[in-house]
Formats: C-alpha cells, sequence, structure tokens
C-alpha cells in the first residue's frame, strides 16, 4: 500500500524523523484554520498517489491563513492524472538552502535492502540516476544487521554530505531506518531532505510504501487505507476474502492460482482481438480451495460488475479436483439464483476431469457452457462478451 | 536423476501438526515421499499417525535430523511464525528448506533468505511456493502427484497452476523436476538456480520456463542462458495485459514504470535464443516441437 505525504509525513514524525509542523483539510475553511495554527507562511500539497502534482499546480505557496484558504480552494478538487485532490496537507514553510535525497528500499534483483543517498535532492531522483548516476550513492543494507550509526556514517560518506550537516543525516538514516523496519515498509523515501537557512535538516516530502503481507502486526496499517479511492467492487471483493482486481474491459474472468489467473487474461486479450477487441473486465484469483461459497461469492462480485458481458471461469483441479470444482460452480448458481444473467463459460482440466465435466453436462444450466481448452474457452467467452 | 530432491530424500514437515501440515503430508506420504517426521515446536515427543505411519514429532529442525537423518524440510508454519521455523532449519544446518507459507512479510523473508547466505548451509525454496516434485521419486510441497510421471522435462515456474497446467499440457513426455519457486518479492531459488541445475542434470534433456511481470528474473535468467545453457528452453511470461501499479496476486507480480512488464520479459528471453509461447498450450507446443514429440 503506498501512502499519502502527509500519512508518510506523520509516520515520520511518530519514529522521529524531523519534519515540519503540518495538517490536513479537506476544505477550503479547514484550509484557512490550519495555517492560521501553524502561523507565517504555509504550503498547500495537493495528497495524490502520483507524481508531477508540482507541475500540475498542486503546490502552492501561501502568505497568510486567507490566502491558504484560496489556494486551497483552487486544489482541492482538482484532476492530477486521473487522481482528484480530495485532501491538502498544509505545511509550514520552511526558507531552504540546499536539498538532498535518501531513500531505503527493498532491492528485489539483489534480494537485499539498498540505500540510495544524494546531495542532489529535489528535482526527480531518476532523472539523476540516469544522467548523473555518480551522484546517487547506492548502498546495500543487510537484512538481518540493518543501518547501525556505523553504516549510517559510511552511506553519509559514500553520498558525500557536507560535514555540517553529517551527523544530522546519520541520525536522520537511523530513524528512516526504524520507519523501514519498525513500520514493515518497502519504500521509505525522502525527497527533498532539506537544510534550512538556520542549518537544520528536514524531512520535506516524503512516500513510504507498506507491504501488505505484514498487516498482522501492524495493526494500526488498516486505518491508512484510503476507502475514497478504493473501487466498490474490489473493496466488496476485499471484505469476501478475494483477491480481485477491477479492469476496463468486458469479459468477466475466475480462475484458480495467480499465474494462471495472469495467463487467463493474456489469453482472453489475445482472443479479443479477432472479437471486437473485447478485453478481460477483472482478475479474480478464488486460490487452491475453489468451495461452492467461494465460487458463488466470486461469481456474485463479477455478475454485479455491469461492464461484464461473459465470464469465463478457468480452474486447473489440482488439489481440489475438477469434480469439487463443478459442485461448487453448480451449487453456486443455485444460490445465486436469478442474479445470474450472464453466459459463463467454463474450462476444466486436471485431476477428476471427466467427472467434473459430467457434473456440469448433467446440471445443464442454460447459462453454462464448457469448453475443452483454455486457448477455445477464451475464445467463446470472448465471442460470446462481443454480442 | 532429478534435482534438487530424489528418491533417498529423507522429508521432515515444520507445521505438521496444523491442518495444511496434515493434509499435505498425508498427500506427500501418499505418492511416495519418505516424510519421516515433523516439527512443532512445545509438541515434541509427540507421535502421528497419519495414514497408517507414525510420525514423531520434535521441538526443533536439529532434534528432528539428529534422529531422523532428515536432509529436506518442508515448512506449513502460518506467516506469523514462519520466520522462526526457517531460522530454526537454518541453524540446524538443513540442507533444503522448502517453504510453502503464503503471505510472509517480505522483511521476514528477505531476513531468514540473508541470514542462509551467511550460513551458507542451507538452500531455500519459496516462499509463497507450491514446492517441487521429482516424479516417483520425491514430491515436497503441494504439487498434485498424479498429473504426469518421470521423463526428460525440467519445470520452473513462479506460479503454482501454471506449473500444473504446463505439466497436465506435457504429461505424455513426464518431468525429471518440477520446481515453483514462488512469486514473492524475495525468493531463495531463483529461475537461474534452477537453470543451472537442470542444465547439469544428466536426464533432463529440455527445460521450460515459467516467468510473470515484476522484478527482472526472467531478464537475468535470458542472460545466464546465453552463456550457461545448451539445452533447449522454451519460455512462458504471463502478465502481458496486467496494468501499471496493481499488485496481480503474488505479491511480486507488479509492473512498475517500465520495469517488469512481460514484453521486457518475452524480449530479453528471444533474444537469448529461448522460444516464447503466447499461451501455455502454444509454449508446450514449441517444447514438442524442438523434442519431435
Amino acid at each position: 500500500m503506498d501512502l499519502f505525504e502527509y500519512q508518510a509525513r506523520d509516520i515520520f514524525e511518530k519514529h522521529g524523523v524531523p519534519v515540519l509542523a503540518a495538517s490536513v483539510a479537506t476544505t477550503a475553511d479547514e484550509a484557512e484554520k490550519a495555517a492560521a495554527t501553524i502561523g507565517g507562511k504555509v504550503v498547500v500539497k495537493a495528497q495524490v498517489k502520483v507524481g508531477g502534482r508540482g507541475k500540475a499546480g498542486g503546490v502552492k505557496l501561501a502568505e497568510n491563513p486567507q490566502d491558504a484558504r484560496e489556494k486551497a480552494g483552487a486544489i482541492l478538487g482538482m484532476d492530477i492524472k486521473g487522481h482528484t485532490v480530495r485532501t491538502v496537507m498544509i505545511a509550514a514553510a520552511a526558507p531552504i538552502e540546499s536539498e538532498y535525497y535518501l531513500a531505503i528500499l527493498l532491492d528485489r534483483s539483489n534480494r537485499t535492502f539498498l540505500v540510495m543517498a544524494s546531495v542532489s535532492g529535489g528535482m526527480d531522483i531518476e532523472e539523476v540516476a540516469h544522467t548523473a548516476p555518480e551522484k546517487l550513492a547506492k548502498i546495500p543494507v543487510s537484512a538481518v544487521d540493518g543501518i547501525s550509526l556505523a553504516k549510517a556514517k559510511e552511506i553519509v560518506a559514500a553520498a558525500q554530505f557536507p560535514a555540517d550537516v553529517a551527523d544530522q543525516v546519520a541520525d536522520v538514516l537511523l530513524k528512516l531506518w526504524d520507519v523501514f523496519q519498525g513500520e514493515d515498509a518497502t519504500l521509505v523515501e525522502v525527497n527533498p531532505l532539506v537544510k534550512t537557512k538556520d542549518g537544520k535538516v528536514i524531512a520535506l516530502d516524503g512516500k513510504v510504501t507498506l507491504d501488505d503481507n505484514a498487516d498482522f502486526r501492524q495493526p494500526d496499517h488498516e486505518g491508512l487505507v484510503d476507502q475514497a479511492a478504493e473501487n466498490p467492487l474490489e473493496a466488496a471483493a476485499k471484505e469476501k476474502g478475494l483477491n480481485y482486481v477491477k479492469l476496463e474491459g468486458e469479459v468477466g474472468i475466475i480462475g484458480n492460482g495467480a499465474g494462471l489467473v495472469m495467463s487467463t487474461l493474456d489469453v482472453v486479450a489475445y482472443a479479443g482481438e479477432k472479437h471486437g477487441g473485447v478485453r478481460p473486465a477483472n482478475f479474480l484469483d478464488i486460490g487452491g480451495g475453489a468451495s461452492a461459497q467461494i465460487m458463488a461469492d466470486g461469481l456474485s462480485i463479477i455478475l454485479g460488475d455491469k461492464d461484464v458481458k461473459s465470464v469465463f471461469v478457468n480452474v486447473f483441479g489440482g488439489i481440489t479436483a475438477c469434480d469439487a470444482v463443478a459442485n461448487g460452480i453448480v451449487q453456486a448458481l443455485e444460490l445465486l439464483g436469478p442474479k445470474a444473467t450472464k453466459p459463463i463459460v467454463v474450462r476444466l482440466d486436471g485431476n477428476n476431469v471427466v467427472e467434473g465435466r459430467a457434473i456440469l453436462a448433467k446440471a445443464a444450466h442454460p447459462l453454462v457452457e464448457q469448453a475443452d481448452t483454455m486457448d477455445g474457452a477464451a475464445n467463446r467467452a470472448a465471442e460470446l462478451a462481443a454480442k | 536423476m532429478s534435482i534438487f530432491i530424489n528418491d533417498a530424500s529423507k522429508v521432515i514437515v515444520q507445521g505438521m501438526t496444523g491442518s495444511e501440515g496434515t493434509k499435505h503430508t498425508r498427500r506427500m506420504l501418499a505418492s511416495g515421499t519418505k516424510v519421516v517426521g515433523g516439527v512443532t515446536p512445545g509438541k515434541g515427543g509427540q507421535v502421528v499417525d497419519i495414514d497408517g505411519h507414525q510420525l514423531p514429532v520434535f521441538n526443533t529442525v536439529a532434534e528432528a535430523m539428529s534422529a531422523t537423518g532428515a536432509n529436506v524440510s518442508v515448512v506449513f508454519v502460518p506467516p506469523k511464525f514462519a520466520k522462526a521455523a526457517v531460522i530454526d532449519a537454518i541453524d540446524a544446518t538443513m540442507p533444503l528448506v522448502v517453504v510453502i507459507t503464503e503471505g510472509i512479510p517480505v522483511h521476514d523473508s528477505a531476513s531468514f533468505y540473508t541470514y542462509a547466505q551467511t550460513k551458507g548451509t542451507t538452500q531455500i525454496i519459496g516462499p509463497n511456493c507450491p514446492g517441487l516434485i521429482s516424479p516417483g521419486k520425491s514430491n515436497v510441497g503441494i504439487i498434485p502427484a498424479d498429473i504426469t510421471g518421470a521423463g526428460p522435462i525440467g519445470l520452473v515456474s513462479k506460479s503454482g497452476t501454471l506449473t500444473y497446467q504446463m505439466m497436465y499440457e506435457l504429461r505424455d513426455i513426464g518431468f525429471s523436476t518440477a520446481v515453483g519457486i514462488g512469486g514473492d518479492p524475495v525468493i531463495g531459488t531463483t529461475h537461474i538456480d534452477c537453470l543451472r541445475a537442470f542444465q547439469d542434470d544428466p536426464e533432463t534433456t529440455a527445460i521450460v520456463m515459467i516467468g510473470e511481470i515484476g522484478g527482472d528474473a526472467e531478464e537475468r535468467a535470458a542472460a545466464f542462458i546465453s552463456e550457461y545453457v545448451t539445452k533447449p528452453v522454451v519460455g512462458y511470461v504471463a502478465g502481458f495485459t496486467a496494468p501499471e501499479g496493481k499488485t496481480m496476486g503474488h505479491a511480486g507480480a507488479i509492473v512498475s514504470g517500465s520495469s517488469g512488464t512481460a514484453q521486457g520479459k518475452k524480449d530479453a528471453l528471444e533474444a537469448a535464443g529461448v522460444k516464447v509461447g503466447q499461451t501455455p498450450s502454444e509454449t508446450a507446443r514449441l517444447l514438442r516441437a524442438i523434442m519431435g514429440r
């Protein structure tokens, strides 16, 4: 889960990373009040989970609370690259002398953690990495040892931070490690980390990505979910414990296993090229179990998607054999009754496939038809969706 | 021959007394795997009867190894306790640890992977994987044993069900070993590790490699194939239609920016001379053409 800047800022503050006073507002009124509480000049910043908001006009300096009100009024409701601004952060303005960059992240390629640090912060760090790679220090961090004071000093030296901020930056690194590890983050980025005119080092903007797998030991993280941005179908699926992602197309997809479902989406998209360009409508992995209830839950989510014109159920019978899956489909359709309204193409393969196909054939549900192969089923589902 | 496991593999099950552990211990035994015991901290000394097999339970992996001579451990422990279980196995210098558990925080898997590397005595497969099977010899994990039998194909895959699908497509030819390496961001055994082992295994004559979006493992594997693998390799990559920024089921299956796309992986594999199928069935056909079957 990616966090908003204000959520990252709050987490930084909780772990002792130096940040500026700030609060959030969802109306111009609140923005004015927040600016008055903070006092002096403030920055009004659009809260969106996408880069380039500055260029889009989503960050404005305000001279006073009245000005903050006007700026917030203009920014709230803005569309930035498809993201509607629902919240602004009002933060104290700081006189900046230098801008740096710091990040701790999971380095998948090397199966370890990595610190990236640069004294050329502020701008797009990918640009720096591309045009002047020598200005971006990359230092591996052991997942066992983490960042000690000695390691922090090594990083500061490698990135050639000036002597007058070296100790402060090392301290920020220790605290960012505390955020990274303590919050089960996969990315903690500060850009820019600034030195103010009075010589203080402060995290001015931050990006944090949290590992959803760690939710069981991070009870606070549930409160960070952006309910407003969640697709209602995705929210409904999550409630049922289903792994569902809404896509743009017309063919509803149910399968077992993440890889097989991804593959199903591809095969449907290829088949769709011959049928007016129909595309998969969703990703839905019902996992290994595929009981009647799970199948019913999955089907009801997909049939509730008004974009769906046909459904493709693609199951490889492994631990849960095909006969159990077929019974699941039959019972699911009984549970759904008249709510099942769209044609369903079922492809079963694997363990007990003969028995599974026989169960579906015997049930002879008017909406259900079977296909022998994955490619054939995809073609038929695409054809039905194009009708 | 086969890779990583064979008919002499002696397997212990960490988490054998849990419901998943018991269920899959039963299935592993049924397929002929030499399961010699289980580990559940606090339940040491018990003996569990699974389909007539009297399996001793130990508190630690070290105790289980010294009592049974086990050389493979398979982990079915829930995410919360998985790190401790794997560390226990590494401390016992268990040679091969297969972590089936799904949903382990990446800080935990990065930590036990790093720890294993430091110790240098344990190979980890997974986490979040179906395990591996050398049909007719040993089945460690949850891959259905009855899809196909022994044969000359080596298979390595990030995905469980695509592994099963591909084994089914090629069931008349059979497999030396099929390895599900898992779809998490940090995994213990990579495509490259398996490709090297298949290249060195005299019984494997052709290799199928299944990848999916996210990370750069397939690109690295392509480079490795160019320099090391002389046996024919066919490939398949899932996730061409996955949009950027959406995680597709596996914690590691996410396209971010231009990195990790299916097209990029396909291009890299083809540049290394690997024939890449557009669908699983087409991939199977490509392999048949190469093998003349």
